[in-house]
């Protein structure tokens, strides 16, 4: 996690301005000091407040029994949107995600589903694969659409959600499959130094992400299309590829969280494994300081983000606030994360 | 390239003329007519598509032809098709409501909820409130310029909330007590055919006339084109803006209280979930762009009949489950948008 707090928060050069317009400069847009600072940091500001009230206010928030809790809800909603900071930072969206997990969880399932009950009899480790496999193609698909077909992601991505959310109950032919399966113990309960082994595998995924924004060439390519996709066509870059790959990796790592959901639940669930889950990646990247108009990624905001929503939710369960109410908050939370964007967005 | 093929093909066409005497004129106009064909195939799609199906579905499937099935397909869709007709104005305008599902479910609960105290109320006050709600989005949208898919995703998520609210988590839902009047909305019939049917075309013929003969539909156009022209040319923009998100949320109301109307209350709050998703899709594939400042009202209808015809037909025919019918309307949504794409990038690529 070091390597993503200090890519982050270090000052990026070229954000002052006695400096001469670069990329970095142009992508960050030209907002100004208090108003950038809140839009781009607020998240790490409201996670504080948030841990603080509950530290004070939330009978038995500081012990471990908590702290674990959250560390098993997290993993999936992190990785979720990891992927969705990228697609966004293209200047799309993906509103697949929740149903790529359904078909992950499906695939899996018939994989290691014993051939008598009608699945195939694979191992658990060639069943998690072509379960990530299946997320990767979907992603792909996706990613063709947009890029080739030149369809709005939004577009695009909703018939995905329809349709994949379909494909998922077709595959598992439309009902919960229990899933008697050892190795999800591991996933469940297993720990290094502490910390589940799934909190590693989001907190690994984090890191790989913002090195390949920051580091890789495929990073820059991916922030340049989102600046300007035009720009980028004449520049020569390979537009369609990075395009189809994004959506590809948002595939992928959808797939490894609905692997992680149907581990949790041991079972699949096609008809709920994932719902909504799009909104809150949605909110996680917004609320963590992305521009939705594309040329930008944060990983560790999307991270803090998709941390502060999950404990918010938790926090409105523990003080007894309704379902009901938990959502109004949560769509408060929305706009007021946008409002604070707006800066950029008019500029 | 695409406008040397045009150029050939123009002169292909006029032969004879063209190898006398290369006319300017002549060869645009060719060019003109070219993409008026593409674009005007493009936006009526939804329409042929509709009748190959519907001629089709008579031909194949028996049970399908029937005045009855009929009549029950136009009443299923009235709803959506109502809430479709909002769209339609927001869409074209340039901006999305994702909220409609959730507008729609707060008019349905709320109906009900009021009828104890009258026809009146439980027609009015759902109204007011969903007018309110769209309003108040359309304000954000406008006023603070944040963008429209956001805002109305927010809406989706605190409005579900606001139903859930009211309903005590859904554990508590409302039932119109005896007979009021408000319900031969919902239950009558006129010709045979169910009143929502029929209001939900009147809303269609006044969607089509306020989109197409008033200033405020040019305005609607003209946003969803270019806003900043519009703006420069002195057009209200936030008014316009703010205003199609009143016409959506006053939609999902409308759809929302005859929805009360026919059942008689008892809906769960649940109901209306992915609702936005349909009429999103009906009015994609009616030929509106996601774009803006393209769209038919006229094609909206159409896609409303097809979405709602193709799941009959693949409930009366193939005898499918609900789930190959989520897979077949979500494939068929992306091969609409797909050749739409497709053709309005030829065409596009033209000019």
């Amino acid at each position: 996690m070091s390597a993503t707090t200090a890519a982050a928060v270090t000052p990026e050069p070229g954000h002052g301005p006695d400096q001469p317009p670069s990329a970095l400069k142009a992508r960050l847009g030209l907002t100004n000091g208090w108003g950038e600072w809140l839009r781009a940091r607020g998240v790490y500001l409201a996670l504080i407040v948030l841990v603080a009230y509950n530290a004070l206010f939330t009978f038995n928030f500081l012990t471990l029994a908590t702290i674990q809790l959250l560390f098993a809800q997290l993993p999936p909603v992190i990785i979720v949107s990891l992927g969705m900071a990228l697609v966004i930072g293209t200047g799309g969206v993906d509103l697949s995600v929740g149903a790529i997990m359904a078909i992950a969880s499906a695939v899996l399932a018939r994989f290691v589903l014993a051939p008598g009950d009608g699945g195939l009899g694979a191992s658990i480790g060639v069943a998690m694969l072509f379960a990530v496999v299946a997320g990767v193609l979907v992603g792909a698909f996706n990613g063709t659409v947009v890029a080739v077909a030149r369809v709005q992601p939004i577009v695009a991505t909703l018939g995905m959600l329809v349709a994949g959310r379909g494909i998922a109950l077709v595959i598992t032919g439309g009902a919960l499959i229990e899933l008697f399966v050892p190795f999800f113990r591991t996933v469940r309960l297993g720990k290094l130094l502490g910390v589940p082994y799934v909190m590693w595998v989001a907190a690994i995924l984090a890191v790989a992400a913002a090195i390949l924004v920051r580091r890789s060439a495929f990073g820059y390519r991916l922030l340049a299309i989102g600046g300007n996709r035009r720009a980028s066509v004449l520049a020569g870059l390979p537009v369609q590829r990075t395009l189809i790959t994004v959506y590809a990796i948002s595939g992928g790592l959808a797939a490894v969280a609905g692997v992680i959901a149907t581990a949790r639940l041991r079972a699949s669930d096609p008809s709920f494994t994932g719902l909504l889950i799009e909104l809150t990646a949605i909110t996680a990247v917004v609320v963590g300081g992305g521009a939705l108009a594309g040329g930008q990624v944060r990983i560790l905001g999307t991270v803090v983000g998709a941390v502060f929503i999950q404990l918010l939710e938790t926090t409105l369960v523990s003080h007894n606030v309704p379902d009901s109410g938990a959502r109004i908050v949560e769509a408060l939370i929305i706009i007021a994360a946008i409002y604070v964007q707006r800066s950029r967005s008019t500029s | 390239m695409t406008v040397d093929r045009d150029e050939v093909r123009a002169s292909a066409d006029g032969s004879g003329v063209a190898a006398v005497a290369p006319d300017r004129g002549g060869r645009a106009a060719d060019l003109l007519r070219t993409r008026n064909l593409t674009s005007v195939v493009s936006r009526n799609a939804a329409v042929v598509g509709l009748a190959v199906v519907v001629i089709v579905g008579i031909v194949v499937v028996p049970t399908f032809g029937s005045v009855d099935n009929f009549r029950n397909v136009a009443l299923a869709a009235s709803f959506i098709a109502i809430i479709a007709v909002g769209m339609t104005f927001v869409i074209i305008n340039g901006g999305i409501d994702l909220s409609v599902g959730s507008t729609y479910a707060l008019a349905v609960i709320l109906s009900a909820m009021m009828s104890p105290y009258g026809s009146i109320a439980a027609v009015l006050v759902p109204l007011l409130v969903t007018a309110a709600v769209g309003l108040l989005q359309g304000l954000i949208i406008a006023r603070l310029r944040l963008p429209a898919f956001i805002v109305t995703l927010a809406g989706l998520t605190g409005i579900r909330g606001l139903v859930f609210l009211i309903t005590h988590e859904g554990n508590d839902v409302p039932q119109i007590p005896g007979f009021k009047v408000f319900e031969i909305l919902g239950t009558g019939s006129f010709l045979g055919i169910g009143n929502p049917v029929w209001i939900a075309i009147v809303l269609f013929a006044i969607g089509w006339w306020v989109l197409n003969r008033t200033a405020f539909g040019q305005s609607v156009q003209a946003v969803g084109g270019n806003a900043q022209a519009a703006e420069l040319m002195g057009l209200p923009v936030r008014r316009t803006t703010a205003t199609v998100y009143v016409i959506s949320g006053l939609c999902a109301g409308i759809a929302g209280v005859l929805t009360t109307a026919l059942s008689g209350g008892g809906q769960e709050a649940r109901i209306g979930d992915a609702y936005e998703l349909q009429a999103i899709a009906a009015v994609v594939i009616g030929g509106t762009l996601l774009s803006g400042g393209v769209g038919s009202m006229v094609g909206t209808a159409a896609g409303i009949a097809l979405l709602f015809v193709i799941q009959n037909l693949i409930v009366q025919g193939a005898n499918l489950n609900s789930y190959v019918q989520q897979v077949v309307s979500g494939g068929f949504l992306l091969i609409v948008v797909i050749l739409q794409a497709t053709v309005s990038r030829r065409s596009g690529k033209a000019t």
